[in-house]
């Protein structure tokens, strides 16, 4: 009997899926939360492996641009960033019908209700030649209970909200943990077209099952009137906004630039000194202390009890 | 062989087997393989050495867009016919650079006559008349791959397969005999050399092209690209070189674009001279996705045509679509 029923347990185990990952995650934003709540800073880049290429492709941009031109206006966070990004999740198992065995993650977040999957069955990656998306195409492959997802073919986008790009080039590899309640997703970006060595973020997760995500519907309109061939964009050497992040947060502004270098702790101890170093803190203060939402970058800290 | 690669062997065979025909050395197809991608409905996408092919196939036959090199036509002709083994009833060639227009005679050769369902080879009437230059020292073009049923009007139309096709003439983009072609039903179009994403475009001012016309080319795309939920899929475009895209990828190439002749527009007002544009760089930010060690269109290439197309429009008051 006990012979059976450990056959009977074996043949029943799931052979793919180690860990069930399926139901609502709230994202919990205690890691780089200026960053992901009201947004980048223009001319952040900090900590970014930037090569001279992004830099400028991202001093260029105008923000203007996803409200003049219209096909920006309904963009969808690509993978790699939706997982930092506003948004709830529901992820859904996918079995075969016939094994029961789990076949594909599925995730669902509310942000422009933005869809991807994750193929556990060994499937290949679609051709050079097959179109790109926001999702990519993901597979994915266990580790013991951390399951390692490998995504290609994603539309250029990027990688922070403030015009730093990210090509269609670049693929991007993820370590799923969960322990308990709490999932932790290691997102590792690689892009040969515009960083010069992996981009490492961690973003972590709640297990939220009352979770109830409704629709995002988005439709273009164009609301400004524009010439057919304007894109708004700042000649090089133009934009009068790369200097902001440096002033009203006293940081050098070299450190601003990014570049590999300004990862890692030891840029610190080279970092030069700012010319005008802030003594207190004076913007997005009270980001994320106390239930304080970031929506107004000039609020006060708020008063401790 | 990476997309940046198929381009510049492309382009640099389209210069060397056109502009300068016979002085050519020939390029080896032996091993080239035709990949065959589905796209939407019945609508497919060949890839081979030259530019992209654009198979549609149904209860009417086969309407191919663009035919590559003519030594690649039994491998293109072998592909096609898995797809169908209907008649060859229509080419359309998008433009006449020989990575497109190349195969032309072979492949009607292979398809066979019937005069019954006669092939018909379509395209702007400009790719006619280039077609039949004389060029000193020159072979002539094969007289059986020239596109006979020419078009003069802005937009020519045929119903094939059960769907409505539109081919629209783009002015003075890539060439001056540029074709978009629109299949209505199958929600797909076939962009030609206007659109080469990957890779900087090639404006043949010498042959008619201008980054006005590619600009305005390219948004009379966007204008025909209608995206799925969240702003991807819906219409598919068929570029002339690389992968299948669709509105997003366009959109970031008319971008690229835009960027650029406003960077080398700004750079013209204030006086400078186009070594000194050159110098300047303008397209850094893009080289690194545009530009590979073996592009043909390389940056200075690409500033080289924005830079004479502005200076054309300055002394000549533009050009209009």
């Amino acid at each position: 009997m006990i012979r059976f029923l450990a056959a009977a347990l074996l043949i029943s185990a799931p052979a793919f899926a180690q860990v069930d990952f399926s139901g609502g995650w709230s994202p919990l934003y205690h890691e780089d939360l200026p960053d992901r709540i009201p947004g980048p800073e223009l001319g952040d880049y900090l900590g970014l492996p930037l090569n001279d290429a992004a830099r400028l492709r991202a001093d260029s941009y105008d923000a203007d641009r996803i409200s003049v031109v219209p096909e920006y206006e309904c963009r969808p966070h690509s993978s790699d960033y939706s997982m930092r990004g506003l948004a709830n999740m529901h992820v859904d198992a996918i079995r075969d019908p016939v094994t029961q065995r789990v076949i594909a993650f599925h995730t669902r977040m509310n942000f422009q209700e933005m869809e991807r999957t994750i193929w556990l069955d060994g499937r290949p990656h679609p051709s050079d030649y097959a179109p790109h998306t926001w999702a990519g195409f993901s597979t994915g492959t266990w580790e013991d209970n951390m399951l390692d997802v490998y995504t290609t073919h994603l539309k250029e986008s990027y990688l922070k909200r403030n015009g730093v790009p990210r090509s269609d080039k670049a693929t991007f590899t993820e370590h799923w943990v969960r322990h308990g309640n709490y999932l932790t997703v290691a997102t590792i970006v690689t892009d040969p077209v515009f960083m010069t060595e992996p981009l490492v973020r961690t973003q972590t997760w709640i297990f939220d099952p009352s979770q109830v995500i409704g629709r995002d519907i988005c439709e273009t309109a164009a609301e400004v009137p524009k010439a057919a061939d304007y894109v708004p964009n700042h000649l090089p050497g133009t934009n009068p906004f790369l200097h902001e992040v440096a002033d009203w947060y006293g940081l050098p502004y070299e450190a601003t630039r990014g570049g590999a270098e300004t990862l890692y702790p030891e840029y610190r101890k080279k970092m030069e000194k700012p010319e005008h170093p802030r003594q207190q803190c004076e913007r997005y203060c009270s980001c994320g202390a106390e239930g304080y939402v970031c929506l107004d970058p000039t609020a006060p800290p708020p008063k401790k009890q | 062989m990476t997309h940046e690669m198929r381009l510049t062997i492309l382009l640099a065979s389209s210069l060397t087997l056109w502009l300068g025909r016979a002085s050519s050395q020939p390029q080896n197809f032996d091993s080239v393989q035709i990949h065959v991608e589905p796209v939407q409905h019945n609508i497919y996408m060949l890839v081979g050495a030259g530019g992209n092919t654009t198979v549609q196939v149904g209860s009417e036959g086969v309407l191919l867009v663009d035919t590559q090199f003519a030594p690649l036509a039994p491998k293109l002709m072998a592909e096609i016919r898995k797809l169908s083994p209907g008649p060859l009833r229509y080419i359309i060639n998008t433009h006449m650079h020989p990575d497109h227009v190349g195969g032309n005679a072979a492949i009607a050769k292979l398809a066979g006559a019937d005069p019954a369902l006669p092939l018909k080879i379509i395209a702007h009437e400009n790719v006619l008349n280039r077609l039949t230059e004389t060029v000193p020292g020159q072979p002539r073009f094969p007289e059986e791959g020239l596109p006979i049923d020419e078009y003069a009007t802005p937009t020519k139309n045929l119903h094939f397969n059960g769907e409505a096709i539109i081919i629209y003439h783009e002015p003075n983009a890539h060439t001056d005999g540029d074709s978009v072609v629109l299949f209505r039903g199958s929600d797909v179009i076939s962009a030609g050399d206007i659109f080469t994403p990957g890779g900087y475009p090639f404006i043949d001012i010498d042959h008619g092209g201008s980054v006005q016309g590619e600009i305005l080319a390219l948004n009379h795309i966007l204008q025909m690209t209608v995206p799925a939920k969240t702003q991807e899929g819906g219409t598919y475009v068929i570029p002339g070189h690389g992968r299948i895209c669709d509105d997003a990828d366009v959109v970031e190439f008319r971008d690229m674009v835009v960027i650029v002749r406003d960077r080398v527009r700004d750079m013209i007002q204030k006086g400078m001279t186009l070594d000194q544009v050159k110098a300047a760089r303008p397209t850094r930010d893009y080289d690194t996705e545009y530009v590979t060690s073996a592009s043909f269109v390389t940056a200075d290439r690409f500033v080289e045509a924005v830079y004479k197309s502005l200076s054309h429009a300055t002394e000549h008051g533009g050009s209009s679509r």
